[in-house]
């Protein structure tokens, strides 16, 4: 179907699936029990969910695919907001021509930064894009801002104001960033008995695009063009003795996956119209890194169950503070309450950095190929109880490639 | 004038002399081999053919022009193809892409950006990477990662990924060198059909003097970066200053 085989279009009917249905499968706690705090299935968190989902996978393309390990990936974001947020002020708050406007003008920035950076590969090239990415860091936050010329407003943020042109503004239309009228911020709430479950229409946006670069994420790994990053990954050397100029390869993918950042960074902005420059700052760039490494480099749907685990983590626990602790453990004598309060006290609200470092920590050891990995190991056990069939052919378990390409 | 043109090349490594004033002339449609003892020179000789080192002085003519300054696969585009000392293949791919890889380089050249048809579709090219897999007797093996190949195995993969391009030149650098007695004449018949069966060039560093004895025209010997002699097969062998310099070495 759509042109992929088997596997794949199941792949993509899951992805489907469950992207439609998250607002049921993220909110499994009724609204008023003790553990509604794990619920993730608010339209914020669902939003960021995907959208950096879309950043992983773009990402995936150069890194996984390619071999090439960016750490400067968050200035497309980054630009791609600005871009955006200039759009809805000039223009209008309909977000089609906003996040055109994002994903072009990160793709003419990441030709820009793509060609000096890919001129090195290694550790060479990942200091440059880090380079790049801290000086358009730098920019945003103070150079390009001041009362003669200013495209970023600095440390506020960018952010529309009233008396901004707007100038195809539609009369009626709302006063927030919409889609022919439908506000993004418009939200059904459907109550099941004791459960409630939020319908957003920005999610379902930036779901439906997630969905659809995904696909074409899919058809890039199948492709030809695929086979050649592979390769790039693999052996660039033989590459080029074979007769083929790896430079316009990896160019394209560092494009590509620029675009795919600069298109997250303009639904940021489309879901809440404000872009900052802490958006390109380098912890942002080692976060798409996290993401992409913790779900499986190289694989189709890793980088979009990196996305997800590290925003859950980002999001609900860092909202678990004492008292939350204390109302868990007020069947223990106070004692022992008091203690077990402790003990996790480090590791949840302020402290989930500590709980990310920790599981990222074990999955690198015990998981170099991500959480895809852990899946599949997952399922092999279960065949094996099942049908009995030899598991351990090392013809198809080949051992994994470093990372990065030499 | 022969294909490939060596004319007084140098290459100096710091206070080594790797090549010293080398001239060779390949002529077309012949398979040359070059022999020497280890360190000759004959693998620096290959790097300075296609591209990955530049010599200090003199000049690499190709069919008329010089492949220096130019860049590796622009040289392959040329019609010059090698099979390295040790293998150089994609690791990670299957058997069957990296046979594939060069036959998209040669339909499409340096660069085609073919992002969202499919690899299967290809069936032309397809047909062709499994045609050259079939002579090479690894079609059985066209699923497996290249890099769980053995060591033999990985050598002619790289020998089809070279031929499959139809090279006009092939360089082929000690390419029985870990094979068992069995693959290596194997690789010799190999060899003598392509070269019935279309016009081909080619330039062979063995040190197995049966296979260079099978298949070769002319013979240089290369001894500590010079060229001793070149000469047809049966002169070489009852030459006296080879017998000395190489011959008597390898026995
Ligand atoms: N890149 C290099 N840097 C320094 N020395 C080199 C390099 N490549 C080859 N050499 C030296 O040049 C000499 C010739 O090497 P080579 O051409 O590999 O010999 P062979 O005839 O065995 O293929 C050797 O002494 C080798 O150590
Ligand atoms: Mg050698």
């Amino acid at each position: 179907m759509l042109g992929l085989n088997r596997k794949d279009t199941t792949l993509l009917i899951v992805v489907f699936l469950l992207t439609m249905l998250a607002p049921f499968l993220l909110n499994p706690f009724p609204a008023d029990s003790a553990m509604a705090q794990f619920n993730a299935g608010y339209p914020d968190l669902m939003q960021r969910f995907v959208i950096f989902g879309i950043f992983a996978v773009g990402f995936n393309i150069l890194f996984g695919l390619t071999g090439y390990l960016s750490f400067g990936h968050a200035a497309f974001l980054g630009v791609g907001s600005y871009a955006a947020v200039w759009m809805f002020k000039l223009f209008t708050f309909n977000v089609v021509p906003a996040i055109a406007a994002a994903v072009v003008v990160a793709g003419l920035f990441s030709v820009l930064i793509g060609y000096v950076s890919l001129r090195r590969s290694g550790i060479y090239f990942s200091i440059l894009t880090l380079a790049f990415a801290q000086m358009s860091f730098a920019l945003a936050y103070s150079v390009l801002s001041n009362p003669k010329f200013n495209l970023t407003n600095g440390e506020t943020g960018l952010q529309v104001y009233a008396d901004d042109p707007q100038i195809f503004a539609v009369a009626g239309s709302p006063n927030l960033p919409h889609l022919f009228g439908l506000s993004m911020r418009s939200t059904y709430t459907m109550d099941v008995g004791a459960w409630s479950f939020d319908f957003n229409a920005g999610y379902y946006l930036c779901a439906v695009i997630m969905l659809v670069v995904f696909y074409l994420s899919v058809r890039l790994f199948r492709s030809p063009f695929g086979m050649m990053l592979r390769a790039i990954k693999s052996n660039q050397q033989r590459l080029n003795y074979t007769g083929l100029n790896s430079r316009p390869y990896t160019l394209a993918a560092f494009v590509i996956s620029g675009m795919y950042a600069g298109l997250a960074g303009g639904l940021l902005a489309a879901m809440d119209p404000l872009a900052g420059a802490e958006r390109m700052q380098w912890t942002a760039s080692g976060e798409v890194v996290l993401m992409t490494i913790l779900g499986g480099a190289g694989t189709l749907i890793g980088p979009v169950l990196g996305a997800g685990f590290i925003k859950y983590f980002e999001n609900i626990f860092s909202k678990i503070n004492d008292n939350v602790l204390h109302s868990w453990f007020a069947f223990l004598p106070d004692g022992m309450e008091d203690f077990m309060v402790t003990i996790i006290h480090p590791f949840v609200g302020k402290g989930w950095h500590l709980t990310l470092g920790l599981l990222f920590m074990l999955v690198v050891i015990f998981l170099p190929g991500g959480l895809v990995e852990g899946g599949q190991r997952i399922a092999r056990l279960f065949k094996r109880n099942t049908t009995q069939t030899p598991g351990n052919d090392p013809e198809h378990h080949p051992k994994p490639s470093p990372h990065v390409a030499e | 004038m022969g294909i490939l043109e060596v004319k007084n090349v140098n290459k100096r490594f710091g206070g080594l002399q790797a090549l010293g004033n080398v001239n060779l002339s390949v002529q077309e449609n012949t398979v040359h081999a070059i022999i020497g003892p280890n360190g000759a020179g004959k693998s620096t000789l290959l790097n300075c053919l296609v591209g990955k080192l530049i010599p200090d002085t003199g000049s690499v003519m190709f069919d008329g022009q010089s492949v220096l300054g130019r860049k590796p696969h622009e040289i392959n585009q040329m019609g010059i193809s090698r099979v390295f000392q040790t293998p150089e293949i994609f690791g990670d791919l299957t058997v069957m892409e990296n046979v594939l890889i060069p036959c998209f380089a040669r339909r499409d050249g340096a660069f085609r950006m073919h992002a969202f048809e499919s690899v299967q579709h290809e069936k032309s090219l397809n047909e062709q990477a499994e045609e050259i897999l079939v002579d090479m007797n690894m079609i059985e093996k066209r699923d497996m990662h290249a890099a769980s190949l053995s060591r033999g195995d990985k050598r002619r993969l790289e020998m089809a990924m070279c031929l499959v391009q139809q090279p006009r030149l092939l360089l082929l650098d000690e390419p029985t060198a870990g094979m068992a007695r069995a693959d290596t004449n194997n690789t010799i018949e190999l060899l003598k059909e392509i070269k019935e069966k279309r016009d081909i060039t080619m330039a062979i560093i063995e040190h197995d003097m049966h296979v260079v004895f099978s298949l070769a025209e002319r013979i240089t010997v290369l001894a500590q970066g010079t060229p001793l002699v070149e000469d047809t097969p049966e002169n070489i062998k009852g030459h006296p200053k080879v017998q000395e310099a190489y011959l008597g070495q390898a026995h």
